[in-house]
């Protein structure tokens, strides 16, 4: 088989291959390592798609059933002797002793370590703009953005780079990216997939999950992540495996269109490549309605309190003490943190500190965290009272397809509204997944798929066939 | 937060009380630290009992200790509190280097423990959190501020902490520390912890305030920390006690702000005031589930239980049938009672009479020993001081022989029995013996006798003299006394 070749085969296919000694692991990966350490090289030039790749092939275990596919990951896993820094300039020259729960399952059934991608610094950001690392580029459109915050995961499965990749989402951070690139990108239940190692932004929100190339890919990688973990204390016991998806009808499936989240504020274009994709779900024998989510509205208001103020504290550690960047000439000891914190963090990580501090700050937290705490649990309640109407919500991923550098940048509001459909699902904690549906303006089109907690080989069945039934094509995005 | 108090009054010959409460952190002793699998360190070499999780790592989580929560219960039980069917943690948020993760994890408006009291004081809470590392500031200052470096030692952090919280209920320095000492000898009895002050284990903070004497309300108060023991505890109870009095008898206002203590100097000295206080920006631990406690939980914790002092001294002074002022006494020195409660248990004979038996232990042992020692450490075997006050009881040795018996007990040991009849210090009975040497005595002492003939009750001192020096100690006092009436026919 040619390199080509062998970088068209999906995870699944090319683990097959391997396991049927049709193909080899270390050719494999070579194929991938040479183009992504290309990338890595070419810096600007290039997608800026990753912050560190491997120098060879780990060792690895290829008769695992992930078979020595190689796997790319987002920054801000922890991954022992090698450089994790969240995308910051605060963790520069950081070398965990320790790898996350999430990656070392994976590699312990048989991944196979290739690359670190590029993020928003501490996955805050939707553009992929706020890294230390600098921008990630669309593959679809040099000059786009591919999303964020897990951006270089996505850029990178969609250009080819990788056959697939680990990323996380907070607020919509695996599955606007993967909108944005053409990718299917899945959040999983909140505690399906241990927190360990993962450099926190919001702990109440943050959750690993796939970017992959379609829908089986995606089951494959989350069925080896999942499951309850010592370490994390939020991590919860799967209830069932998880399954290779294998339906083709959507018969008497349920399928709930909020009004709120698929009106005003999201583009044209996007809707009708949504409306669309609808059809074709009725026509595989899917029963559409329409639902309300009466508070989705105030979901991004409620979001952008309770994540900065998450992320207030989870990013007090980073001080310059023990580890990572520490600012030279300082006078005294707060002198120290202040210039270190000054000089390490990015302006939308200080703006989401400074929100935060503020947010919980004595004489505010019940006016802020408070009620936005009390929101949640209105969102909460507005999914399981509509998950007893309709087995699923679909809803566009993003309000938009990708838009072009620098175009938000200066306007943190316009970037925020960007999660304004994958907020609800994260303030709820339930699993929902984005497969492309479409193009619009020949941008990519995601359409989001949400079910309530633990429904993920459900979900995962319903995206195939919906899957099956567009057959989207990601080829124009190969570079 | 505090009412407002008239202290306009208490200038110059107002008479003004004190009014104290406690806080107390007690290291517990788990086998690991609050929320990692690390051991506890007792002196291991710097940052070697440590991990990604009490070292603040990125991408570290931490998981709540079972056992800690387990004796956390044992000191809410022992302290008649409520237990809180759920309780949860929260993030305490502040910089310092002692503290990894710029938060600690703490618990705020959900305690494990509320209410209860031990002795007269109330609690007004019980909860856990994690202790911080230590500090070592190399300079002249001991502290951070005008020191060339400080080095952070991580073994410490993590280590699980029980905070103890009393309600304002004491007024003096003398009775904050007792009641202190009460606490310790409780928590240990418990065995949740080593409660050693000089170690850390056991740490006390005072709130302090004054109001003129016979208010009820509560005047601003200040913190004083640091006081690492008991008589650093009064001391810098006294000097703040002072230091206020001085200020409002001046016609001054107290600031509230946290103050430090300096055994060495007994100085006072400001920590940051409440302009400068921080703001803690507390919220709930999204790392960690609430901790929630079943029927089961709390069985598990009484089983654990063995009796508390307050309880062991009401058992003393109703079963045994001690005075209330032994009963206390050996129960708040555990290794006392415990001693105390072996020799009654060694059932020697002649029995010796309980309090009789506390009385020699807390007296004349305890004054032979190294003070704080624990007799049970000492050569003397519980039985052995049963048998020899069971012989003193039975006047088969007297009150003056039995000490040197116990002399020889405390220096070599062995069976009081054997040391009488080796040194011949049986006591000598009412018989021809005895009257024989009181006679002689009064032969001797024919002044004396006739004084004592004469109503000089006191004049008899001589006499016995003689008659123990002639026996070496051996005869029985009120017998001699008897004796030497009986034959002055007085």
């Amino acid at each position: 088989m040619s390199v080509t070749d062998i970088r068209e085969l999906s995870a699944v296919a090319a683990a097959a291959e391997i396991g049927a000694g049709s193909l080899s692991a270390g050719e494999l990966f070579s194929a991938y390592r040479e183009r992504a350490a290309a990338d890595r090289v070419a810096g600007p030039d290039g997608l800026n798609c990753f912050t560190w790749v491997a120098a060879g092939a780990p060792l690895t275990d290829v008769s695992g059933p992930l078979a020595g596919v190689p796997l790319a990951v987002k920054d801000l896993f922890c991954t022992e002797g090698v450089p994790s820094q969240s995308g910051s300039r605060i963790l520069e020259g950081y070398l965990p002793p320790y790898t996350a729960s999430a990656v070392s399952r994976l590699t312990e059934a048989g991944a196979a370590l290739l690359a670190k991608t590029n993020q928003d610094e501490f996955a805050m950001g939707s553009s992929n703009e706020n890294s230390a690392f600098g921008p990630v580029r669309n593959p679809w459109d040099r000059e786009r953005v591919p999303g964020g915050s897990s951006g270089g995961s996505a850029a990178a499965v969609a250009a080819g780079l990788a056959p697939w990749a680990l990323g996380t989402d907070t607020g919509g951070s695996i599955r606007q990216p993967a909108a944005l690139c053409g990718i299917v990108g899945l959040k999983p239940t909140y505690g399906a997939v241990s927190r360990y190692g993962m450099i926190a932004f919001a702990s109440s929100l943050d959750q690993a999950g796939p970017l992959t190339r379609d829908v089986c890919d995606a089951a494959l990688l989350l069925s080896h992540m999942v499951g309850r973990d010592a370490r994390d204390a939020t991590s919860l016991e799967f209830p069932y495996a998880i399954e290779l998806p294998t339906a083709e009808r959507l018969d008497g499936v349920r399928l709930g269109v909020p009004e709120e989240l698929t009106g005003a504020g999201v583009e044209p274009g996007v809707l009708e490549a949504f409306h669309a994709s609808i059809v074709r779900a009725q026509e595989l024998g899917a029963l559409v309605s329409e639902v309300r989510l009466p508070h989705a509205p105030h979901a991004l208001s409620a979001y952008y309190v309770i994540a900065p103020a998450e992320c207030s504290s989870n990013l007090a550690r980073f001080d310059g003490v023990r580890y990572g960047m520490r600012a030279e000439g300082a006078l005294e000891l707060v002198d120290m943190y202040t210039r270190t914190r000054h000089d390490g963090f990015g302006a939308e990580v200080k703006r989401r500190i400074m929100l935060g501090t503020y947010a919980l700050s004595s004489g505010y937290y019940d006016a802020y965290y408070g009620r936005a705490q009390r929101v949640r649990t209105k969102i909460a309640e507005d999914f399981r009272s509509v998950f007893g109407e309709v087995d699923f919500i679909v809803t566009p991923t993003a309000p938009t397809v990708a838009f072009g550098l620098g175009e938000k940048t200066g306007d943190p509001l316009a970037m925020y509204l960007n999660d304004y459909c994958t907020v609800p699902m994260s303030l709820a904690g339930i699993p929902a997944i984005s497969i492309p549906c479409g193009l619009s303006g020949g941008l990519p089109v995601g359409l989001q798929i949400a079910g309530p907690a633990f429904c993920e080989n459900r979900l995962l069945e319903t995206a195939h066939a919906l899957e099956l039934a567009l057959d989207f094509d990601g080829t124009p995005a190969r570079v | 937060m505090s009412d407002s108090v008239d202290t306009a009054n208490a200038g110059a010959g107002g008479v003004l009380e004190a009014v104290i409460g406690l806080e107390i952190h007690v290291q517990l002793a788990t086998a690991t630290k609050m929320f990692c699998g690390c051991e506890l360190s007792f002196g291991e070499p710097p940052n070697t009992r440590t991990c990604p999780v009490c070292l603040g790592l990125p991408g570290s989580l931490p998981v709540a200790n079972a056992r800690a929560v387990h004796l956390g219960l044992m000191i809410g039980l022992a302290l008649g509190s409520e237990l809180a069917p759920r309780s949860i943690f929260h993030r305490k948020n502040y910089f310092y280097p002692d503290l990894p993760k710029g938060y600690q994890i703490s618990q705020y408006d959900e305690p494990l423990c509320l209410g209860g009291h031990l002795g007269a004081v109330r609690i007004h809470r019980v909860h856990l959190e994690e202790d911080a590392a230590k500090l070592i500031h190399v300079g002249s200052s001991g502290r951070i501020h005008g020191s060339d470096a400080s080095i952070v030692d991580f073994n410490r952090g993590g280590t699980p902490l029980a905070e103890i919280v009393t309600e304002p209920d004491l007024r003096s320095p003398e009775q904050a520390s007792e009641w202190l000492k009460l606490l310790r000898s409780t928590l240990r009895r418990l065995g949740v912890s080593d409660v050693n002050m000089e170690e850390g284990s056991l740490r006390c903070d005072a709130n302090i305030s004054l109001r003129p004497a016979g208010t009820s309300g509560l005047g601003v108060k200040t913190e004083l920390k640091n006081m690492n023991s008991f008589r650093f505890i009064e001391r810098g109870i006294r000097a703040e006690i002072a230091r206020q009095a001085e200020i409002l008898r001046g016609g001054g206002q107290v600031v509230q702000e946290t103050l430090h203590f300096d055994p060495a100097s007994a100085a006072i000295t400001s920590l940051r005031s409440k302009e400068e206080a921080h703001d803690y920006r507390y919220f709930p631990e999204p790392d960690l589930l609430p901790v929630t406690i079943d029927p089961g939980m709390i069985d598990a914790a009484r089983a654990d239980m063995s009796e508390l002092p307050a309880e062991r001294a009401e058992r003393l002074r109703a079963e045994v049938g001690l005075n209330a002022e032994s009963a206390q006494l050996l129960a708040f020195r555990g290794e006392l009672g415990d001693y105390f409660e072996a020799a009654l248990a060694a059932e020697r004979e002649p029995a010796p009479e309980p309090q009789t038996l506390a009385n020699w232990i807390a007296g004349e042992l305890v004054a032979r020993l190294a003070e704080g020692e624990d007799p049970a450490g000492s050569r003397v075997e519980p039985g052995a001081i049963a048998a020899l006050v069971g012989l003193v009881g039975a006047k088969r040795v007297s009150v003056g022989a039995g000490r040197q018996v116990l002399d020889r007990l405390v220096s070599d040991g062995g069976e009081p029995e054997a040391i009488v009849e080796a040194e011949g210090l049986a006591a000598i009975g009412g018989g021809e013996d005895l009257a024989a040497i009181v006679a002689a005595a009064l032969q001797a002492n024919a002044e004396a006798a006739e004084r004592v003939r004469g109503g000089n009750a006191k004049a008899i001192g001589p006499i016995v003299g003689h008659v123990m020096r002639e026996t070496k100690g051996r005869a029985d006092g009120t017998e001699v006394s008897r004796l030497i009436h009986e034959q002055l026919g007085v």
